[in-house]
């Protein structure tokens, strides 16, 4: 990608202006809704980020063009995490403390996310996370959009199994997401009878993966599922199919994709990778079809989108969604309206938010890489979040404040 | 049996990844002492050099082999004449500097290239090992790193210009009252050194892949293994280490897994410097290169 210095010139000006007009624009334009957004728009994990941000300017622009909400404008507050985990806790405090922000979305990593979950819950802002992940959180401040394992683990788990056989071998990135998401895998494989020949954890700068490959050769699994994270983690898949092995044993991935890692690798080594998610570019739906296009008018390029920069889009219609139909932004109604079972149709298909965990029902694609593209192998409407339905009921216990993990 | 040969071979890769990463900085700072926290940028730029010049349609050998150490030696020689000469002998503003200058160069290339991930194909493919299937490139970078060894053995101990260096790191007044300006050898030195890093970063490129960040990954490793190494015998203190660190390292990481084989490794480390604070060539190999 090129950057023209006036590009950068441009961006590190509007971001001087939003950081000094955030604490000044609340009293001086007391009319517009404040939305807020923390993301890693630099920095190792920009790969995720920056169409975040791309997408969050997109729907809040839409929402302006079309009028605002509740006959008023929206101003996006948007601050960059720099992919560190420390500006993520500094930024949730100045925006829900100085800007006084009406929602935020935003959070990557699991990781960024408990840093300013609990910021917003003591702050009473209602706080959006659009990001996949490993499920669980139970909180009535906070609304997630992206996928959990019982959406986009289990059809992977599934089919790997029926396809290839009983036994696997997990990769996965050392912190909360890969921890927790190595456990529902378990949890899957074991109810179908699997069993895990192993389970291997990698710190996110790990970048040699030699000895691993030839232990998971030695283990010789019917398939290998990778949730791993990041740029560094990138080199498994590179050094995977240098040595041969995505010819010999099937490769699935719960984040591959996500990060658009298969433009990153080339057909021969990325093809033949089995994942499962939310949205896929190749989708041919009239919605996605006009929302690339509207994305390509405004940004030019659609390349770089992926599935949890739509995640952050349908995050904030479903936020706008929610306001219109408490006609307020006071905290009572919003959250009475977000627990009204809303629901909007977005790029990568309907999403309904359940009133009982906060998360959303989704369509559900299983898909394969074939030459750089994630192509759809089949699809299953509506999904439930049922792994957090387990055990979070925000109706009956409205004062929960907790992520369940699955007991394996 | 098939599996000893692999794991064997892993701890052979894992020797000359070591030794291949060290090179540059064990000449710079064997030769120099000047600590270049840099180091790691200038393998990433010999990665990034390698990719560039293979987007532009330059066959990938010839740029990871040439191109690469060629570029970013004449970096290293920039950075020397604007930077580094004011500094010999201040260890702690040239650290100071050279990690100023990893965070610029860092910056430089993130500007240019993005900051996603971006691979450069592996040229050979994998092949069959009994029952198991492994990586022909990782065959080619020890095979480079033995040549490379060899190569700097052979400069150091027959060139005229290997003469005046290990003349000029004995004893620099010495060097320089025979008539032999030390400021210019330290400055070919300090070329030499990047050229080196460019080479092992253009050489590494096809398997780890690459990122602005990435020189982050090789700098707590070569800087292991050349102190652990000694700063008195470039290639056989810091071959020393990279065999001892990348044995230790990968057998445990077959035992368990990565992040116990670098802690071994680092633990290791410490223990060494402790028993033997002039690394293991000030003790074991004092009379060698």
């Amino acid at each position: 990608m090129r950057v023209s210095r006036r590009d950068f010139l441009g961006a590190t000006g509007a971001l001087a202006v939003t950081g000094s007009l955030g604490s000044v624009g609340a009293f001086a334009q007391g009319k517009d809704i404040l939305l807020g957004s923390v993301l890693d728009n630099s920095g190792n994990l920009d790969i995720y980020g920056k169409p975040m941000v791309m997408a969050t300017t997109l729907a809040v622009e839409e929402l302006n063009a079309a009028g605002g909400l509740l006959g008023r404008k929206i101003k996006a507050i948007q601050y960059d995490t720099q992919s560190d985990i420390a500006l993520y806790t500094k930024f949730a405090q100045q925006l829900a403390r100085t800007d006084k922000v009406d929602v935020v979305h935003g959070g990557i990593t699991s990781a960024s996310r408990e840093a300013i979950r609990q910021t917003f819950k003591r702050a009473n802002t209602l706080y959006f996370y659009n990001v996949l992940y490993e499920g669980g959180v139970c909180d009535r401040n906070c609304v997630v959009t992206g996928t959990t394992p019982a959406q986009a683990v289990e059809p992977i788990v599934d089919y790997a199994m029926k396809k290839w056989g009983n036994k696997v071998v997990i990769l996965a990135a050392d912190y909360n997401y890969g921890q927790i998401t190595a456990k529902w895998l378990q949890y899957y494989i074991k109810e179908r009878k699997g069993t895990v020949a192993s389970t291997d954890f990698f710190p996110l700068d790990v970048a040699d993966f030699g000895s691993t490959i030839a232990k998971i050769q030695q283990a010789s699994p019917n398939f290998v599922v990778a949730a791993l994270v990041g740029g560094a983690h990138m080199a498994f898949f590179r050094q995977w199919a240098a040595s041969g092995m995505n010819k010999k044993i099937p490769l699935t991935s719960t984040t591959f994709g996500v990060g658009n890692e298969h433009l990153a690798l080339s057909p021969a080594e990325g093809d033949g990778i089995v994942i499962a998610g939310n949205y896929s570019q190749e989708a041919q739906s009239p919605a996605n079809q006009e929302f690339l296009g509207r994305w390509k008018k405004r940004f030019g390029d659609t390349k770089i989108v992926h599935e949890i920069a739509v995640s952050q889009y349908q995050g904030i219609y479903a936020w706008a969604a929610a306001v219109k139909k408490a006609g307020s932004l006071e905290r009572e109604a919003m959250l009475k309206a977000v627990e009204s079972g809303i629901s909007i149709e977005g790029p990568a298909g309907t999403v309904t938010i359940d009133p009982k965990t906060h998360h959303a029902a989704l369509d559900i694609h299983l898909m394969e890489v074939k030459n750089q593209k994630l192509t759809i192998i089949n699809t299953v409407k509506q999904r439930p979040p049922a792994d957090t339905a387990q055990y979070c009921d925000l109706i009956k216990n409205p004062n929960d404040n907790k992520q369940y993990e699955v007991k394996i | 049996m098939d599996y000893a040969a692999v794991v064997i071979l892993e701890i052979l890769y894992m020797i000359s990844f070591i030794a291949l990463v060290s090179a540059g900085l064990a000449v710079v700072f064997g030769m120099m002492r000047v600590i270049n926290l840099a180091h790691g940028e200038f393998v990433m730029l010999g990665g990034y050099t390698t990719l560039a010049c293979q987007r532009a349609g330059i066959d990938l050998w010839f740029s990871m082999l040439v191109i690469a150490p060629i570029v970013v030696g004449l970096v290293g020689l920039i950075v020397e004449r604007l930077v580094i000469r004011f500094l010999y002998g201040r260890m702690i503003d040239t650290m100071l500097a050279t990690w100023g200058l990893s965070l610029l160069l860092i910056g430089i290339v993130t500007l240019i290239f993005g900051s996603s991930a971006v691979n450069v194909p592996t040229p050979i493919p994998g092949y069959q090992l009994g029952a198991y299937q492994m990586g022909g490139y990782n065959l080619f970078i020890i095979g480079v790193t033995i040549a490379l060894y060899i190569g700097m053995w052979l400069v150091l101990r027959y060139t005229r210009l290997g003469l005046i260096a290990r003349g000029a790191m004995q004893n620099a007044d010495i060097a320089s009252a025979l008539g032999y300006n030390p400021r210019t050898v330290y400055m070919v030195t300090f070329t030499i050194g990047a050229a080196l890093s460019g080479f092992a970063g253009g050489v590494l490129a096809p398997l780890t892949g690459l990122l602005p960040a990435s020189g982050g990954g090789y700098i707590a490793e070569s800087f292991i293994a050349v102190i652990t190494g000694g700063a008195g015998a470039v290639i056989s203190g810091t071959l020393a280490s990279s065999v001892l660190f990348g044995t230790i390292s990968q057998v445990v990481s077959f035992a368990s897994g990565p992040v116990l084989g670098d802690i071994v490794m680092l633990a290791l480390a410490i223990v060494l410097l402790r028993l033997m604070p002039t690394g293991i060539s000030g003790r074991f190999f004092r009379n060698s290169q």
